[in-house]
This record gives structure tokens, sequence and C-alpha cells, in this order.
């Protein structure tokens, strides 16, 4: 029974990862880079309109940060409910 | 010194094109041969003891094909702020896949796609739909590949596009067959190296040229080399205008459709079957994880690249032909004329190329898949750079058709044979089922690569929409909803992957009608490309409205469900 708890409370912080990074991941992407493109287009950084930068380059460099970003937290996760191998 | 200079500048783009095809031809079966496979489960999975490393660089060439190396650039350059779906949603997927699916399918611990449908599901009704749904991406993505293979060759060998076709079909035949996904896996590591530095080469070139930033990725959005302080973007910009064209960073697609494509790209990518397979190959559930991040790197190294150069391009081209004499039009279109993917057309006989938006106005037509095979010739680079993007592209598209050649062979051997028509088939017999399957799928698609069905091209796009619309759904509510039963899922897999065939068949390729329908009448103003996210919803609401109405799945299924949920005690994968 232990180890059944273990286990729901390694999935429940699991999910919580999970719905935050896919937050992040939407806002990025259809959030800065679809819905909000006009508004933030009107901000200019360099030669780059904002809502253009984040559909063609900024997205891209959240995703593979966030994939990163879950790989560390997934591993301390492991560790702490000793998953880990 | 200076003679070996006018020795590497009197090798004409041909004689290059020879050297650097060949040579990574003979690291692609020299790794063949020292990478066959003695077993399955190396024929299957490589044994299963791939690097995240290695496994990130064989899933980053295995996923970008010919059309992310050729095609991408030039769409992008055409469809300015909209070739965002393309960027946003063939990368995008990754996090999805990394997410959500990798760790858990390679806890699973099986072989293919279909085989975690037919167990998760305990049912070979669902197995046989998921093996008819692989085989159906699969097909229609890897027709496409063969045919860019073609082109490449016959464009740059100057050989005939069927026997381009056949020579691909060969050497593809030879690693895929020998080596099953041991030798893939090696060889995609190989492609990987060569299909980036290719394509690196004249973008950092080019970028340097035009803006002395040696960075494309920051060149596209930096001012002119010429001092004049404009920015390259804002000069795109007013040359579109000033062509008729909707400005460059704005783009035309409808709010709603660029949405949709986006999200149908994205689910499309996390569903596709010979992507989904590479996360079995790894050892740990940790390396799974690891190993989508590192993949995702490599590709945005070129999917980054892209928009760059798709800039570059169009500005470069606008620049050398519009309003130009055509008499006095540089080498590289003439070159690109007799092949027919430039054509020019002298409709007010002034002698002088008119390019704009009207078409009633327009003579010159530019096909989009040329932009990044001419772009170097465009830019006046060296011979050795053109040929070295030959080498590239053919990198590019025969590691993506030997990764799907062998999710066919293993449907096919694995999942039909193996699993349902004759279980007491013995290892060696079913590693004998799996090369006769891969050699049938080469020439399956060599046939299609050399007798294009005129709806191929039309279709490869739409692969990702029929991933999205039946393998999605049936695999995250596999993982993530344990009530989630057969019933469910079968009757959602069917649903989505016919809605997505009938829209397909209904507005892409116009056989309902006489005529194909115009745009006003799809439905909710969503392409066809974006339909994908259409019938996958419409498969998550099936699935789940019949799951409630039906018996809830056995408890071991449930356990089993508990159990892929924790990463520890992963093993091998097995029969």
């Amino acid at each position: 029974m232990a180890d059944q708890n273990k286990s729901k409370a390694y999935w429940k912080e699991n999910i919580r990862y999970l719905s935050i990074l896919l937050i992040i991941w939407f806002l990025v992407s259809y959030g800065a880079g679809i819905i909000f493109k006009d508004a933030l287009n009107d901000i200019k950084v360099g030669g780059f309109k904002l809502g253009f930068w984040f559909a063609q380059q900024g997205s891209m460099y959240v995703f593979v940060i966030l994939i990163f970003v879950y790989v560390r937290l997934m591993n301390k996760l492991d560790k702490k409910y000793g998953y880990d191998e | 010194m200076t003679n070996s200079i006018m020795l590497v500048e009197s090798l004409g783009v041909q004689n290059w094109t020879y050297i650097l095809v060949g040579v990574t031809f003979a690291v692609y079966i020299g790794i063949a041969i020292w990478s066959r496979a003695s077993s399955t489960k190396e024929f299957y999975v490589a044994g299963g003891g791939v690097s995240p490393l290695a496994n990130g660089m064989a899933t980053a060439a295995d996923w970008m094909s010919a059309a992310s190396f050729i095609s991408m650039a030039g769409i992008i350059s055409f469809a300015g702020y909209d070739g965002a779906v393309y960027l946003m949603g063939w990368t995008g997927g990754y996090v999805l896949l990394a997410l959500l699916l990798a760790p858990y399918l390679r806890k699973f611990g099986k072989f293919t796609v279909p085989d975690f449908i037919g167990d998760r599901y305990y049912s070979k009704t669902a197995r046989l739909v998921a093996v008819f749904c692989a085989l159906l991406v699969s097909f229609t993505y890897v027709a496409g590949q063969m045919r860019g293979v073609g082109i490449v060759f016959s464009r740059f060998l100057e050989v005939d596009i069927n026997t381009g076709v056949i020579i691909g079909m060969l050497i593809v035949l030879f690693y895929a067959v020998l080596g099953g996904m041991k030798g893939i896996t090696y060889t995609q590591v190989a492609q990987y190296c060569i299909l980036i530095f290719a394509f690196m080469v004249p973008a950092i070139f080019i970028s340097i040229q035009m803006t002395g930033n040696p960075i494309p990725q920051l060149g596209f959005g930096d001012q002119l080399a010429d001092g004049s302080g404009t920015y390259l973007l804002d000069k795109l910009d007013g040359l579109s205008t000033e062509l008729g064209f909707a400005e460059y960073t704005e783009g035309s697609k409808s709010l709603i459709d660029v949405f949709a494509i986006t999200l149908a790209l994205m689910v499309g990518t996390a569903g596709l079957p010979h992507v989904i397979v590479r996360f079995f190959t790894v050892k740990r559930v940790k390396d799974a994880r690891k190993s989508a991040g590192i993949a995702l790197l490599l590709i945005v190294v070129l999917y980054t690249t892209a928009p760059a150069v798709a800039v570059f391009a169009r500005t470069n081209m606008i620049e050398t032909v519009s309003n130009k004499p055509y008499a006095s039009v540089p080498e590289w279109f003439k070159k690109w004329e007799t092949t027919e993917l430039i054509t020019f057309t002298d409709k007010n006989n002034d002698g002088i190329i008119q390019y704009v938006a009207d078409t009633s106005k327009n003579e010159l037509v530019v096909d989009r898949d040329i932009m990044v095979l001419a772009n170097p010739e465009i830019a006046n680079l060296p011979n050795w750079v053109v040929a070295l993007v030959a080498a590239g592209g053919l990198a590019a598209a025969l590691s993506t058709a030997a990764g799907l050649l062998l999710v066919i062979s293993a449907s096919v051997s694995h999942d039909l044979i193996k699993k349902i028509l004759k279980p007491s088939i013995s290892e060696k017999g079913e590693l004998v089922a799996a090369r006769l399957s891969a050699v049938g799928a080469v020439c399956i698609a060599g046939y299609f690569g050399i007798n294009p069905p005129g709806f191929v091209a039309a279709v490869v796009a739409l692969a990702f929409g029929l991933a999205a619309a039946s393998f999605f759904p049936a695999i995250i509510l596999g993982i993530f909803y344990k009530r989630m039963n057969k019933e469910g899922a079968i009757a959602g897999m069917v649903v989505g992957i016919t809605a997505m065939l009938l829209y397909m068949i209904k507005y892409k390729l116009g056989w309902l009608d006489e005529t194909l329908p115009d745009k006003s009448e799809w439905w909710f103003g969503i392409s066809p490309e974006g339909f994908g996210t259409i019938a996958m919803i419409l498969n998550f609401v099936v699935s789940i409205v019949i799951m409630k109405l039906t018996p809830e799945p056995p408890k071991d299924v449930q356990d089993i469900v508990e159990n892929i949920r924790i990463p520890s005690g992963a093993g091998g994968a097995t029969h």
C-alpha cells in the first residue's frame, strides 16, 4: 500500500510539472506567435517585429529549453521517490 | 598551393557532386555492413542500447526529410509569416512527444506503435486498425521521399528522374534490409552530420554576404551589409508590397487556419510512428526523455536557420530577376529553366521579367522546391558548396525513407504476421519476414517514386493530419486515462481517420466533385492541412463517449497503465 501511495504522489507531481510546462508551451507558440502576434508586432527588437520573431524563431528556442527543464525536473523527481536507476 | 586552388575551382559542380555523393554513400554502406542486424531485437529496435546522443542525432535525421531540407525554406520564402505553421508545428510536437509520450512508451517496452495500441487495448482489432493507420501514414510519406531523391539526382547528376529513384532504392534497400534499425540508426547519425553541415555552410556564407553577420538566425533581423542602415526584413517587406504581395512579416492566412495547421502538425509529429519508434531504442526511461531533448535541439539548428535562408533567398531572387532584361539573367536561371522548375513567359513582349502578385501580369513562375537547391548558385557560392547541398538533400531524403520503410516492415512482420496471422513463427522466420517486407516496401515506394500518382505531393503534408487523427488520442488516453477501453479507442481511431480521409478527398484531391471546392466551403474556414486538428478532437470525443457506455478495461490492463507511469525497471523491449 505504501508503494501505491508513493506512486500516486509521484504521478501527481509529474502531472503538475506537465501542466505548467505545457501552459508555457501554449503561451509562446499559440499565444505570442499567433493570437497576440499583431499586438506584439508593434514592438521591434533590432529588425525583428516581436510577434513575427516568436512565430519564426523565439518559440522554437523556448521549446528546446522546456524539454531540458523537464528532463532536469523529472530526474530530480525520480531521485526523490527512489525511482532513479 | 595555387595549383591546388585552381584544381578545386576547375572541378565543376558535376564532378564535385559525384565526389561528395560518392563519398557519403560509401560511408552509409560501410556503416550498414559494420552494424548488420542478427536478431529481431536488433532489427526492430537496434538492440535497445543506443546512447541518448546517437539516438537524438538519428531521430533528427529520421525526422528531417527531403521536405525539411529541400522544400521548407522555399515554402517559407513564398509564405512569409505563414511559414510559422511549419516551423512551430514541426518543432512544437517534440514538446508533446517528450512530455506526454516518449517516457511512457519506452517504459511500456514494445517494438512498434501498433504493438502498444494492440496490448494497451487488449484487442486484435485495435492492433489491426493501428497497422492500417501506420501503413497509410508511412506509405504516403515515403513515396514523397523517393520522388525527392529522384529530383535531386536528376538535377545534379544529370540522370533521368527514374534512374535517380532506382539508385536511391538500391542504397536504401541495402542498408535497411541488411542492418534493420541498427543499421539505420548509425547511418542516420552520419546523415545528420552531413545534412546539417550542408544546410549551414551556404546559410552562413549568404548571411555574411547580405548582412555581415555570420549567424543566420541573427543575420536576417540585422541591417544590410551595404551600410544603408536599412533592416533586411524592412527591405523585404517593402519589396513584397511594391510587387503586390502581402507584407512578408504579416502573411495572408486566417488566424484560425494558422492555429489549426500548427496544432495538426504538432500533434501529427507526436503521432508519427517512425519517430515514436526511435524512443524504443534507448536503454532507460530517463534516456528517452533526454534523447527527445537532444533530437529537438539538433532539429532546431536547421529549423531556426530555414526562416533566415527563406528571407535571404527571397530578397536575392527578387533583386536578381525582378524588372531585369531576360537576356541578362544569370546562368543558374537558365539551368533551372531546363528542368522547367522556373518558367518565364514574356506576356507583354518587352524582354523584361515582370514578377508581380497579379497572376494576369506575372511573367515568372518559380517552383518553391528549388529555393534551397538554387540558393548557393544565386549567391554565387563556390561549386563544392553547391554539390554539398545535393549530398545533404540526399542524406535527408534517404534517412527518412529508411526510417519509414522500417516502420512498414515491422508493422507487417511483427504486428501482422507474428501477432495476428502466425504467432508460432520462429525468431529466425520473423527476421526473414521482416527483411522480405522491407524489400517489398522499397519496391512499392520506388514504384510510387517513378509513377507518382498526382496526389502524392498533396498528401505528404496530410500524413501528419492522418497521424494526428488516428494515433495521438489513442496513445494519450492510453497513458493518462486508466479507464480508457478498447471500444472507445477503436471507435475513436476509426472515426478520426475516416473523417480526415473524407475531408482530404473532398477538399484537397477533389474526387467527390467536378472541380476542387473553393476555400469558402471549408468547414470553419480550416484548410485540409489543418483539418487533422478537427479530426483529432472528433477522435477524443468519440473515444470518451463510447468508453462511458462500455465496460471498464480488465484489471491487469489497468495495472499495466499504473506501471508505465513509474520510470524504474524498464528492462529491454520484448515481444
